[in-house]
Order: C-alpha cells, then structure tokens, then sequence
C-alpha cells in the first residue's frame, strides 16, 4: 500500500548527539504530519485486522526500524481517524476501542518511557552512534550475510524484517551487548550507567559484554596490549579510591542535609558556596604556610630590636607582638635562607660526605638546603593567584554552562509543574508550605492579566513617596557629613567649610542629576509605557511636589531640628552657649529650591509664585528660629567671600544646570500629542521656526528678519564668533588687568626708592648744619632754635 | 545478589559502584540504611516492603512517595516492595551525579500515575494535586485545574497528540536549569 511515509531517518540519526535528553529524531516524527497524510488514503479494514493480531501477541513494543513502527502506528491511529472522522485534536476523546487502546500503547512514543526493550532498543542506537564516532566502522564478520552490503554496519537491518518473532528483545539485547563489548571500557562504563534500566538487568548487560570481551581479549589482543588493559584497569580503581576518599571527607553533611531538608535548594545555595569559599581558602593557606611562614619560621631572622609582649589588644589591632612575626610582610628576610647545619656528634653521621659540598661556610655541611626567600615569596603568590583564576574561570564556565538556557520566554507554566517540587525537601512544615507557594504561584501565572484595582486616593498619596525619600536624604546626610567632619582633622577651619560645602554641593548635584535623568531620560522618552498622556504636567507635577516637600521638611527642621537641637545641647551635653547657624547649609537648600524652581517654570509656569511664597515664609520662620535658637558665630565669617562662592554656586551649577536642561528639552524632546502648546510639533523649538517662516510669507518688509534669523541665529558660524569675540574681549580686559598691576607694583617701588632719597638728604642735610655751629651746646641749642624757627 | 548478609563483598561494591552513579560511601551508607529496615523483619527476606520504605525520613513527607516506590519497585506482585538493588537503583537516580537523562526519565515515569507512557489529562491533574497539597484550601477548582492542564498541554504537547510524551517531558525539563538540583534525595 502506498504511504507517504517519511523513510528518510539515517540523517536524523547522524545528527542526534550522544547524550541529548531530547532525542526525538531517534525515536519518532512529527505526529502530525501523519495524521495529515493518513487522512487522505483510503484504508482496509482488513491490513489493521491483521496487524492487531500480530500485536496481540506480545505488549512489549517490537522494534524493527523505528520508520516501520511509526508506520503502523500511524496507520492504525489514521484508522481511528477515519472512524470518529476528526479532524486535529481526537486524541483528548477517550472512546476508543480496545483494539485502538492496544495500539496506542505499543505506539514508540508512549513506549520509550515504559517498556525494557523500548529503552534497549533505544540504547542500541545510541551505542551504534558512539561506535561509528569512535571508530570508523565496525567490522563486517559481526553482522549477518543478509544485510545489504551497502548498508552493512550501521544497522540498518532491514531484510531482518521477516525474522520478527517473540525473541525480538531477546536479539536487541544480544546486539546491543555486541555493541558494547567493541566499545572502550570507559565508554561502556558510562553506558552502563546512564541507562535507566534496573541494577540487575544492567549487571546481566556488563556480565555479558564483560564475558565475551575478555575472551576475545585474551585470544585478539598481544600480550604488551594485555599489559595496557591491566594498567588502564588499576588506573580506573585507583581514580574510584580517590573520589571515595574526597567524598569521605564531606564537610558539614549532616548540616546541609537538615539545612536543605528544611529550606530547599534555594537557601542551600548560600551554604555550598560558603564551602567552596573555604576551600578557595584553605587552598590558599596551604600554600602560603607550607612555601612562606613555614621556612620562614624555621629560620628566624635576628631581630633588631627587642620582641614586645604579648597583650590581649593585638587580636583587635593586628599590632603589637604580631607585627614583627610571621604574619607580615616585615618579618620576611630579604636573603636566600640556608640550611642551618651545625655539627654534632649525631649528626656527623648522617651528614654525607664532605667532599661533595661546593663552599664552605663556617660550619662543615654536606649538600646545602638553601631557600631564595624573595623569590619564594614572588612565586607563591603569583602561582596561587593563578591556580584561583584558573579554578575560577573553570568553574564559572562549567555552571554558566549548565544554567544558561537559549528559550526562556514561553513554556514557564508547564516548567513550573515539572520541575518546581524540591525533592530535597524533607520537613513536613516545609513541604506544606512549598505546596502552598505552588499553589500561588500557579494561580498566579493563570491569571497573570487580573490587576487589582486600587484606591485611587492612595494611588494618588504613593506619588508622594518620592519626593519624601529625597528630602529625607538631602535632610539626613549633611548631618553625616558634619559628623564624619568632627573626627576628621583640618590643617585650618577653611578647610572644614569647603569641604562641608562641597560635599553638600556634590549630594545635591547628584539627586538633581539623577532626577533629570529620570524625567527627561525615562518619562519624556517613552510616555505611554508609564500610561501618561501628558508628560509634561506630570513633570510639571513632580517638580511642584518636590518644591512642596523641600519647604515642609525644612519647616520640620526649623522647627524641630533646631529647638531640639538646642535643647539637647544646652541639658545634655551641658554646653554653655547656643548652638552656631550652620550658614552655608542653609544657603546650598535655597539654591536647590531655586534650581528646583528653575526647571519647573518650563513645565508650571506659576512655580514662581509658589516659590515667592516659600521664601516670604522662610524668611520669617528662619529669622524667628534664629533668634531663639541660635547664637552669634565665634568664628569670623568671611562675609564677602563666602557670598561670592554662593552666587558663583548659583550661577554655574543651579542655573547652568537648569538651563540646559530646559534647552535639551525645547531643542530635542518630542513634546506630547494630546496637550500643551506645542502639541503638534516635533520639538518646542519648532514654534520659532513656523512663526519666522509665517512672517517670510506673510508680510515681505520684514523678511529682513526671516533672513536675519536663518542665517545668522541659526547659523552656528555665528555663535562662534560671537563666542569668539567675547572671549576676545576678555582676553584683552585680563591683559590690561595685568598690565595696571605691574605699573602699580613699579610704581611702589617707585615711591620707595623716593623715601629713600626724602630720608638721605634729611640725614645730610643734618650733617651739614652740625658741622656749621660746632662752638658751644647754648649756641648750637640756640642755633639749632633758631634754624628750627626759620 | 545476598542483600541480607551484614557487610557487602568487595566485587559486589565495586561492581554497583561501576553500574550506579555513587560512590562507595554513598553505598555503604545506604546499605547500612536498608539493614536497618529490614533487622526487625524475617532475615530471610530480600525486599523491603513499602510501608517501610516510606518510614524513612527522607520520603515521608515527599508527595510522590508512593509513585517512587511503585517505579523503583522490581517485584511481581507490583506492591512497591524494594529490594536493595532497587534502593539502589532509587539512590542512583536521585544522586549528585547522575545525569539530565536519566532523571528526566525517572521523573517521567514518576509523575506518570497510570503507567500508560505518557502523561494525558489524569496523570496531569494527579501531578498538580500532589504539587498543591492534600488540604482543601490549597487545592485549585476544576475550573482552575481544567484551565491549567489546557494551558500546559498547549505549551508542552509538541505534537499535539493530547499528552505529554517522555520527549516532549524531556523538552520541557532540559530549558530548566534547576531540576538536575531539585530532583536530588541525599541520604
């Protein structure tokens, strides 16, 4: 009878790999694409009559080809179709007869996961595949004469067909150990043991394969052969020894075992990977005691100083008695360590002859020990930072290997249901309480689409909790700083002022930052993934929120902060006087309310006010909190200074900063489609653009200004060189700046050298009227009068 | 195979260490467990029957102990009862060391309550009842069961046949990356 049935198995073979779990290609087709080809033939009744009692025969799946099963399988199956006459999904309908029943049951498919000889079968193939790659073929003798030459080896035993008989497992069986005995003796361990058959049935298999191995073996191999297959033998024992010994060893078994049992594979994770820790470790330590401390501590260096006692602090401080032993790097001497042989009566005889010994050294020693420290030292820990990298890299490798999965998105519930029971989960508790989550979860994932509604005042309340969190922070950590500050030590109390401020400035320019990024970046980009219609009055919104909250939790401050602060320092920490109002603090908060301020006015054009009414209510709050709280500062303030330093603070970050934000969001971002003024457009910019272009068309005598505007605002030529030229100018200003200063330096120097001479001709003009009336003091003091009158 | 002797022969050991996934402590071990079973049985018997078996602490509370039993079980009279050959056979494929295949396999025919080589409606259903509990509240509603076995049935069932087979359950199982950890059972 003529089927479309797909023969064409031996590339589907070939490409299978050895231990895929998946290993459809072997075993069955599309199901489909059967039923589809079955559907169109017209069947006899008396084909399935007679294929019915060949099978009743026997339960257990015969399998000659895997082509031919499916063959009938189908054929049967499309019977059925012609019977109820359904079109894709008959199966779910259990009203079979027993007949059809009997078929489906011997179908491949169900088979495979049931049966013994399904799974030898199964096996036969797989080992066929191992030999091929293994070998190049197996040899012709061990298959029987009938088989096509062609196709001699590769099982592909079809003329067999007309054999089929109640020992069709029985031969699988014999062919399958034929397999195995021509393959190596580690491939056929692994076989043996990846089979899911029972102990029994495999020790039959390894019985049988091992039996008629060694006899032809013995008859096959030569002797130095033989001598190779000892060896290999005494090898694989030694290697099962060993792995019994490091499993013996099993650190902390019986903790992981209730840890697990209790909690899972989850918890158990954290565990496994505090001992894979340790053992990095001891590794490590191994190393380093058996090829550093350990020479080291033989061959102590002379110590230059005296070893200071041991007191308990050295266990917290790392110093004192430790710090010239073994334990640091200081102690190391810097020299090739020597054996240190001196001669006893004992050791005379067990030294060998001297005559060996290269260079004497004071003392008469045989072979020299002698141990190159630095060396040493720069090796062991090269080496073990190696050898770590390399567990490491491998490690990491093997587990991203067995975790990482190419198809993740779709199939997640019927994974979940398989694979989400922890078998190693052993408390009742626990088990109750997994079965509850999988419960859940399983709800969950089928309806994955109810969202629970929520109030909407609520909804609306949580909007606040971001500005709360960051007026919280910009509340908190200055006082950190100044805390951290009083441990610090400053060369001079400037010093601690700038690095207050800029500290402050950096915690407030990284809020900001963070937030334009948030707003501009994620809301304005992509609008309707949060569900906004119009994202500028959120913005808008945020901006008006966060001004609001800012005003409230410095009222809180004022009020609370500053009162309580007084309080607790003048009762408990006793302090005479009040406590000083932290200046530049307070004038970083105003400049980044202004900032806020600053940004928002694109979005809510009234922010001004309300900040106009913030001010007019700080002032006063602040100027009452100051009086009542506060005392005069100790300190000179420089005044002039520091007021510099606030304007140039809210000159270039605060408004540089708000500045090109509001420009990047006029000359880039879309503004959105349903509100504001520029709904249609593709950026704000554009409304500039529109209304010169209007102008241009709409009235010729200014179209002056539409080509004043094209070429010049537009042109970036001509912002360079207006940049230009100011920068110009201030070169020249600067210039001339320096210029006055050296005129006035050479002028004090000038009216130095004057001095000077003013002071030299006093003094000899002095000399010259004392050398002129020298006779007596009442007529040199009447002279003297005299010249001072005149 | 003399199970009832107190201490395992050398060859026997090396032999179960060749054909299962453990090791000799492993082995050892879970001799000396099966010993304890059966010492206040008839030292005659080899098999362990289920209702001890699933005294032990690791499978009392496991949801699917009477399945494991039922699959591991080699007797005739299909009781559950283990001999411990198929204790071991249990130990091996609940071991650190045996691989995807073999447990996808051992979970198939676990899950697979009527022995009928696939996994069709009812088998499903009995899997997601033991996976939620034996207590009323945590068990999903027929409407919820219904809507479930459909949906794993349209992501798992590749070729649409109304089951799930050991391919397909195989398929399933290689994307994730956490049942090889899972199904583990360490004595």
């Amino acid at each position: 009878m003529a089927h479309n049935v797909n023969f064409d198995l031996t590339a589907q073979h070939m490409e299978a790999g050895l231990e895929s779990p998946a290993d459809e290609e072997g075993v069955h087709d599309s199901f489909n694409q059967l039923i589809e080809d079955q559907r169109q033939e017209a069947f006899e009744l008396q084909e399935l009559q007679r294929d019915l009692d060949e099978e009743e025969r026997d339960s257990v799946a015969y399998l000659s080809s895997p082509g031919r099963e499916m063959w009938r399988g189908s054929q049967g199956r499309g019977e059925e179709e012609e019977e109820e006459g359904r079109q894709l999904d008959p199966l779910i309908e259990e009203r079979w007869s027993s007949a059809t029943l009997k078929v489906l049951s011997s179908m491949p498919s169900r088979t495979i996961g049931r049966s013994r000889g399904a799974i030898i079968s199964q096996y036969y193939n797989k080992t066929m595949k191992l030999r091929r790659r293994r070998q190049s073929r197996p040899s012709i003798k061990d298959f029987s004469r009938s088989a096509r030459p062609s196709i001699r080896g590769y099982g592909m035993e079809s003329d067999c067909m007309e054999t089929e008989g109640v020992d069709e497992e029985g031969r699988k069986r014999d062919q399958l150990v034929n397999n195995l005995q021509n393959l190596s003796l580690s491939d056929r361990v692994r076989m043996l043991r990846a089979m899911p058959l029972s102990v029994a049935e495999k020790s039959e298999l390894r019985r049988l394969a091992g039996r008629k191995g060694q006899r032809s073996n013995h008859s096959q191999i030569p002797c130095c052969s033989q001598l190779k297959y000892h060896i290999i033998i005494a090898l694989r024992q030694s290697w099962y020894s060993c792995l019994s010994f490091l499993h013996s060893l099993q650190l902390w078994q019986v903790a992981l075992k209730r840890v697990s049992g209790r909690f899972g594979t989850g918890v158990l994770s954290y565990f496994l990977f505090v001992k894979t820790l340790l053992f990095f470790n001891i590794f490590l330590f191994l190393v380093t005691g058996l090829f550093l401390a350990l020479p080291q501590a033989v061959h102590p260096p002379t110590l230059t100083q005296g070893h200071e006692a041991f007191s308990g602090l050295e266990l917290l401080t790392g110093g004192g008695y430790f710090s010239d032993s073994v334990m640091y790097y200081g102690y190391y001497s810097n020299s090739t360590l020597y054996k240190d042989c001196r001669v006893t009566s004992s050791s005379m005889d067990q030294q060998p002859s001297p005559s060996v010994s290269r260079r004497t050294m004071e003392t008469d020693c045989g072979v020299k020990l002698s141990y190159n420290m630095p060396l040493a030292y720069f090796f062991t820990i090269g080496v073990a930072f190696f050898i770590t990298c390399i567990i490491l890299v491998y490690s990491m490798s093997k587990s991203f290997g067995q975790s990482f999965r190419i198809d993740k998105s779709h199939g997640i519930l019927a994974m979940k249901v398989f694979c989400s029971w922890d078998f190693k989960v052993i408390k009742k508790t626990s088990v109750k309480l997994r079965s509850e989550n999988i419960c859940t979860q399983l709800r969950d994932l089928q309806y994955r689409s109810r969202i629970p509604t929520k109030d909407p005042l609520l909804k609306e309340a949580s909007l606040l909790a971001l500005p709360v969190v960051v007026s919280l922070i910009n509340l908190l950590l200055p006082g950190l700083f100044n805390a951290t500050a009083w441990m610090e030590e400053y060369d001079s109390p400037s010093v601690n002022t700038y690095v207050a401020i800029s500290r402050n400035l950096m915690l407030k320019v990284s809020v900001l930052v963070v937030l334009c990024f948030h707003w501009l970046g994620r809301i304005a980009s992509d609008p309707h993934s949060i569900g906004l219609q119009c994202w500028e009055s959120f913005v808008g919104q945020e901006l008006y929120r966060f001004l609001l909250m800012d005003f409230i939790f410095t009222i809180l401050d004022t009020c609370f902060g500053e009162f309580l602060w007084r309080l607790f320092s003048q009762r408990v920490l006793k302090r005479k006087r009040k406590p000083v109002f932290d200046i530049s603090r307070n004038v970083l908060e105003l400049i980044y309310g202004q900032t806020l301020a600053w940004l928002g006015v694109l979005f809510t054009p009234l922010l001004p006010a309300v900040q106009i009414i913030k001010l007019l209510l700080l002032f006063y709050m602040k100027q009452t909190s100051v009086m009542m709280n506060c005392q005069s500062p100790r300190k000179p303030y420089r005044a002039s200074q520091m007021s510099t330093i606030f304007i140039t603070l809210l000159c270039c970050p605060s408004f540089l900063g708000a500045a090109v934000c509001v420009s990047y969001t006029m000359w880039s971002i879309r503004p959105s489609e349903s509100c504001g003024p520029f709904r249609s457009l593709s950026t704000m910019f554009q409304s500039g653009k529109l209304w010169v272009k209007e102008l241009e068309t709409h009235n010729p005598n200014l179209a002056w200004l539409a080509w004043a505007h094209s070429y010049i605002v537009e042109n970036p030529l001509f912002l360079f060189l207006a940049a230009g030229i100011f920068l110009i100018v201030i070169y020249f200003n600067t210039q001339v700046v320096d210029g006055q200063r050296k005129i006035i330096s050479l002028l004090q120097e000038q009216i130095e050298n004057e001095g000077e001479d003013k002071k030299f001709l006093i003094t000899r003009l002095q000399a010259i009227h004392q050398q002129k009336r020298p006779l007596s003091p009442r007529r040199l003091t009447s002279q003297a009068s005299q010249d001072s009158n005149s | 195979m003399g199970t009832t002797a107190s201490q395992l022969g050398k060859d026997l050991l090396s032999e179960y260490q060749e054909l299962t996934f453990l090791t000799k402590q492993e082995i050892l071990l879970a001799h000396k467990r099966f010993s304890e079973l059966l010492s206040k049985e008839d030292r005659n018997l080899t098999s362990v029957p289920m209702e001890k078996v699933l005294s032990l602490p690791e499978l009392k509370s496991n949801p699917f102990r009477k399945r494991i039993c039922h699959v591991f079980s080699t007797s005739d009279m299909k009781d559950g009862s283990l001999t411990f050959e198929d204790f071991l056979d249990l130990l091996s494929a609940f071991s650190d060391s045996a691989t995807l295949e073999i447990k996808s396999h051992y979970a198939f025919r676990i899950f697979d309550f009527d022995d009928d080589g696939t996994l069709d409606g009812g088998d499903l259903e009995k899997l997601v009842n033991c996976l939620t509990g034996e207590t009323e509240d945590t068990r999903l509603t027929p409407e919820e069961m219904r809507q479930l076995i459909s949906n794993i049935l349209e992501e798992s069932d590749i070729d649409k046949d109304g089951t799930v087979n050991l391919s397909e359950f195989q398929h399933v199982i290689s994307r994730s990356p956490d049942f090889v950890s899972s199904f583990k059972i360490v004595l």
